[in-house]
């Protein structure tokens, strides 16, 4: 079995799936077009489960690894490998992309096109969940902004050319220099290999050898590619592209964007950032600590004050994702000190990508069936009672509402739970503020709630249509998830709690 | 290798053959033209099928010319210089490619082209600076007649200042080599001879020569400040010519830094490193601001050409083989990615719309009404942005690591230059493209433009195929450059850096 490229098949299928779909747009009806382009997107979570199977999550090391030499000249590897975190993020990726097609692949112009497009995303996103090589990394990387700017701008709001062009330069601006990062390197170590790159870090041979014409430099490498990671993640202030992003994004695009792609900085923190510099993270944790503190309580509260729904549901991601960072620079800060603590803190972090995924991408859904219902509409006040009219609908928003909140029983419970229990016990001052952001969540989403689906019947409310089966079939496989999760969370934990606690014990 | 030299003859025979096929019919011109091409192509395919990397020169051809003077029609071929040829087989085929709609005059105008080919082609296989200076010049007069006679906005002031600069550029280095030639003694022109005698000259002679011959080169390669005639040549050149110019042209000026100035005058070169750094950084950042505001959709490419050859520049700069290879890739890599934006712009575009202006092409749906040039545009634009994937990623990358090793702060401030390449690039193609959009992307626009011709998706297809292998095989051309650069003459110059 070792034998076959489970993880290239993984990655190229969407990939070739989308050339096929491209190439055939035209001589295939758009019904079967629709339909080629869900069983392609199908394929990640098949692929994925099967890695489940083979999956042993004692090992903590990377497992069903691919290297072969590439690029001799540069010293590249295709090296492609596993290990729990990245497994968890290729099933959230196997669940959001079939969900987002088949929920939105209904209503768009020019399915095939969009599908072909929203494949090529699911392939970039995958292939950077498994790189360990940064030059295929970065193609993955890079290449994933493309399809992403073209769904947005061509799918999109009156405000998607600005908001799309804006989302590419702020990332390109990060990755430059995350690019120059790499650059130093490996004109340092010789080896783009993440796994090399991070057993060199561990010795402490690194950081010798990048030694460049002051003490500085290793920490100005460390910058260059910690703000490309930041960008991505987004790591407040570096947020502004995020909110008109998601906001202008068709339905489809926002919820792998945010289920989806912004995992993508939290992971290369995880995988990239951490291993290779762990010195200097921990140098730079406490000033990174309050930017996260400002993420989660300046992202909810920022959420708190908006009137479209969109953009409401965009900053609670943010808040969200921040609390990722928040574990993370708390555990780096803090050392060795705590170690149950920090095992506590980042295994959290690593369901808390996966639950936000669903939370979230569930949440741009039911924001989109308000906004496809009112003929674009997708205000606060432009929705009233919606509950009387579509109960159903209602219901299942909540859930996912609830679920965003963090209440008990669902499944972001879990993870900001270890979140905060972590937290406290590494830096109790940052949890106390960061419960600012849990309240705020409350408050917004509360009235989220209230506005759009209590009261008498008004404005768009009126007459609402409730969910038809498509919709319903959308929903379901997240909100079950949602419960599944809150309910048994070993479920996923069981894949990453010995990587956690091996990170937690290594930590200097 | 040693098809290599026929591909001169090969231009020139073909240059005369298109000129009588030319009165008969412009068909005709045209079949001899791509004919012409294809078969110098094939040779140096061929020739690079049997090369043997190695260190140093390898002679091709050394007759005696001008005994008297010490000169002698010597061709010699290594890594760089194969690579370059490669290049322009590429680029002439797909010119002629894209320059099959010319109805006016044909025959001259693949006469004048093929002509322009040869030239270059002698320039890189020159192991003489006395013949490297005539092939030099032999490229110039074409390029004249090309833009001035089938050009289009503005072309007799374009092809007037392209002309004088590159005169002026040719002086320099002539004043340079002569002086050279008479502080050896006289001995002869060529490349060995004169690096051996340099080792005598005096630190002023050095300092001296290098900055007449270098700036010489460089104006051509478009440095900052010598860059202006680059855009405005451009935009005045009919497609296939802007494509020549782009591609393979300002690659004569960094092919010529590389091979003559750089190795013949050492200590001149080290005193100027940090200058030329630093021109070609704000080349780099410059040009891509430029790029950025510019209103005339050619323009944009124009100074996009300018800013990604201060890269080549900076990669020659930094002097390390790392750096140095990476400059080459760039050099090959810019030579297709630029040929591939002016063919889309100037002849998909603009030969069917009559505008190329921005806002003009901002009020059609033009990603519907020519959708193969709309992907086209887009994939050339996402390796112009240097996306990884592209040649000019690796090329770009391992310029960026050369770089770092020689001077961090060189390789800080040319990153900038990634990020306003992607600006102006996106930019470039929301605007041009797909400035009136919506999501009806399959659905036909109700006034077809002409449709896209063979030539033009052979051409287009042939380009971006270059591109993609090498963004992904960047090994095929770097196995060539790197032993190359391992030749005495160039260890010497090179410092350092894991090879």
């Amino acid at each position: 079995m070792n034998s076959w490229p489970l993880l290239s098949w993984l990655v190229f299928t969407p990939w070739v799936g989308a050339l096929l779909v491209f190439v055939l747009r035209s001589r295939l009806p758009e019904n079967l077009a629709r339909a080629l382009v869900l069983l392609l997107s199908l394929s990640t979570i098949a692929l994925g489960a099967c890695a489940t199977a083979h999956f042993d999550p004692a090992v903590t090391g990377m497992q069903l690894i691919e290297k072969h030499a590439w690029i001799s000249a540069l010293n590249v590897n295709y090296h492609l490998g596993l290990d729990g975190l990245s497994l968890v993020l290729i099933l959230l990726t196997g669940i959001i992309s079939p969900v987002a097609l088949y929920g939105t692949l209904r209503h768009v112009r020019c399915p095939a096109i969009y599908g072909a497009l929203f494949l090529v995303l699911q392939g970039s996103a995958l292939g950077v969940f498994v790189a360990l090589d940064f030059f295929p990394w970065f193609v993955f990387w890079e290449l994933s902004l493309i399809p992403a700017f073209f769904l947005m701008k061509l799918w999109g709001g009156p405000g998607a050319s600005r908001a799309a062009y804006q989302f590419v330069i702020y990332t390109i601006g990060g990755s430059a220099f995350m690019l120059l990062g790499f650059a130093a390197l490996y004109a340092a170590a010789g080896t783009f290999d993440f796994v090399e790159l991070a057993a060199l870090a561990r010795d402490g041979t690194l950081a010798a050898k990048l030694g460049g014409p002051g003490a500085f430099w290793p920490q100005a490498v460390f910058l260059g590619v910690l703000l490309g990671l930041a960008v991505k993640v987004p790591l407040f202030p570096f947020h502004t592209w995020l909110p008109p992003a998601y906001a202008e994004a068709p339905t489809g695009a926002s919820m792998f964007l945010t289920g989806v792609m912004s995992k993508m900085g939290v992971y290369g923190f995880l995988r990239i950032l951490w291993p290779i510099f762990p010195a200097p993270l921990q140098a730079a944790a406490t000033p990174l600590l309050w930017l996260a503190l400002g993420g989660v309580v300046l992202g909810a509260f920022a959420a708190l004050k908006q009137t479209d729904l969109k953009r409401m549901v965009a900053y609670s991601s943010i808040n969200h994702l921040s609390y990722c960072l928040l574990a993370l620079f708390a555990v780096a800060a803090a050392g060795s000190t705590n170690p149950a603590a920090s095992a506590a803190a980042l295994s959290g972090t690593v369901l808390q990508l996966f639950n936000h995924g669903l939370s979230a991408a569930a949440l741009f859904y039911c924001v989109g069936i308000l906004e496809q219902r009112s003929g674009g509409k997708r205000g606060l006040a432009d929705f009233g009672g919606v509950r009387s009219a579509a109960p159903l609908f209602a219901g299942l928003c909540g859930i996912a509402m609830f679920s965003s909140i963090g209440l008990p029983g669902l499944n972001g419970f879990v993870g900001e739970f270890l979140i905060f229990r972590g937290v406290f016990g590494l830096a109790p001052w940052a949890a106390s503020v960061a419960t600012l952001g849990l309240l705020a969540t409350a408050l917004f989403l509360l009235t989220f709630w209230q506005r759009v689906f209590h009261g008498p019947a008004a404005g768009a409310g009126v007459n609402f249509r409730d969910l038809d089966r498509g919709e319903l079939l959308t929903l379901l496989p997240l909100i079950t998830l949602m419960f599944l999760l809150g309910l048994v969370p070993q479920l996923l934990a069981g894949l990453i709690n010995p990587l956690v606690t091996t990170w937690a014990a290594t930590l200097p | 290798m040693n098809a290599l030299p026929c591909t001169i003859y090969v231009a020139f025979t073909g240059a005369f053959l298109a000129l009588v096929a030319g009165a008969r019919s412009a068909q005709a011109a045209r079949v001899v033209a791509l004919l012409t091409a294809l078969t110098l192509w094939g040779l140096t395919l061929y020739a690079a099928s049997g090369f043997v990397p190695a260190a140093g020169l390898q002679d091709l051809v050394n007759l005696p010319w001008i005994p008297q003077l010490g000169i002698n029609y010597h061709l010699a071929a290594d890594g760089i210089s194969l690579t370059l040829m490669v290049l322009t087989g590429l680029a002439a085929t797909t010119g002629v490619l894209f320059s099959w709609n010319i109805e006016e005059r044909t025959g001259e105008f693949f006469a004048l082209y093929l002509s322009l080919i040869g030239g270059v082609c002698g320039v890189f296989l020159s192991a003489d600076v006395f013949v490297l200076f005539v092939f030099y010049e032999i490229a110039i007069v074409p390029k004249y007649f090309l833009i001035a006679k089938w050009g289009s906005t503005n072309r007799e002031y374009g092809a007037m200042k392209l002309v004088l600069y590159s005169f002026a550029g040719s002086a320099l280095v002539l004043a340079g080599m002569l002086w050279a030639y008479a502080a050896s003694g006289g001995q002869g022109f060529g490349l060995a001879q004169l690096a051996m005698a340099a080792a005598d000259f005096t630190r002023t002679q050095q300092l001296g020569m290098f900055a007449l011959v270098f700036t010489g080169f460089a104006v051509l390669a478009g440095m900052f400040p010598f860059h202006t005639w680059a855009p405005t040549g451009h935009v005045a050149a009919p497609t296939g010519a802007s494509m020549l110019l782009a591609g393979v042209v300002m690659k004569l000026g960094a092919y010529g830094c590389l091979r003559v100035a750089m190795p013949l005058f050492p200590v001149g070169f080290e005193f100027f490193q940090p200058v030329i750094a630093w021109l070609a950084i704000t080349g780099i950042l410059y040009a891509g601001f430029v790029a950025l505001v510019q209103e005339d959709f050619k323009f944009v490419i124009g100074y996009s050409s300018v800013s990604h050859m201060g890269f080549v520049l900076l990669g020659l700069a930094a002097a390390n083989a790392t750096a140095v290879s990476g400059a080459v890739l760039q050099m090959f890599s810019h030579g297709v990615i630029a040929g591939l934006l002016f063919a889309v712009v100037g002849r998909m575009v603009y030969e069917r719309t009559h505008t190329r202006h921005l806002m003009d092409l901002k009020a059609m749906p033009l990603h519907r009404l020519i959708p193969f040039a709309a992907v086209v545009f887009v994939l050339a634009g996402l390796a112009s942005m240097g996306l990884p994937g592209f040649s000019g990623f690796p090329a770009e990358l391992t310029i960026l690591i050369g770089t770092w090793q020689t001077k961090p702060l060189w390789a800080l401030a040319a990153a900038g230059g990634v990020l306003v390449a992607a600006a102006f690039t996106l930019r470039a193609i929301q605007v041009s493209f797909f400035g009136r959009t919506g999501p009806d992307v399959c659905t036909e626009a109700p006034h077809p433009l002409p449709p896209i011709t063979w030539p033009e998706k052979a051409g287009a297809l042939l380009l971006l195929g270059a591109t993609i292998y090498l963004g992904l095989c960047p090994d095929t051309l770097l196995d060539w450059i790197r032993p190359a650069l391992h030749s005495p003459v160039f260890q010497a110059l090179l410092s350092g850096g894991p090879s």
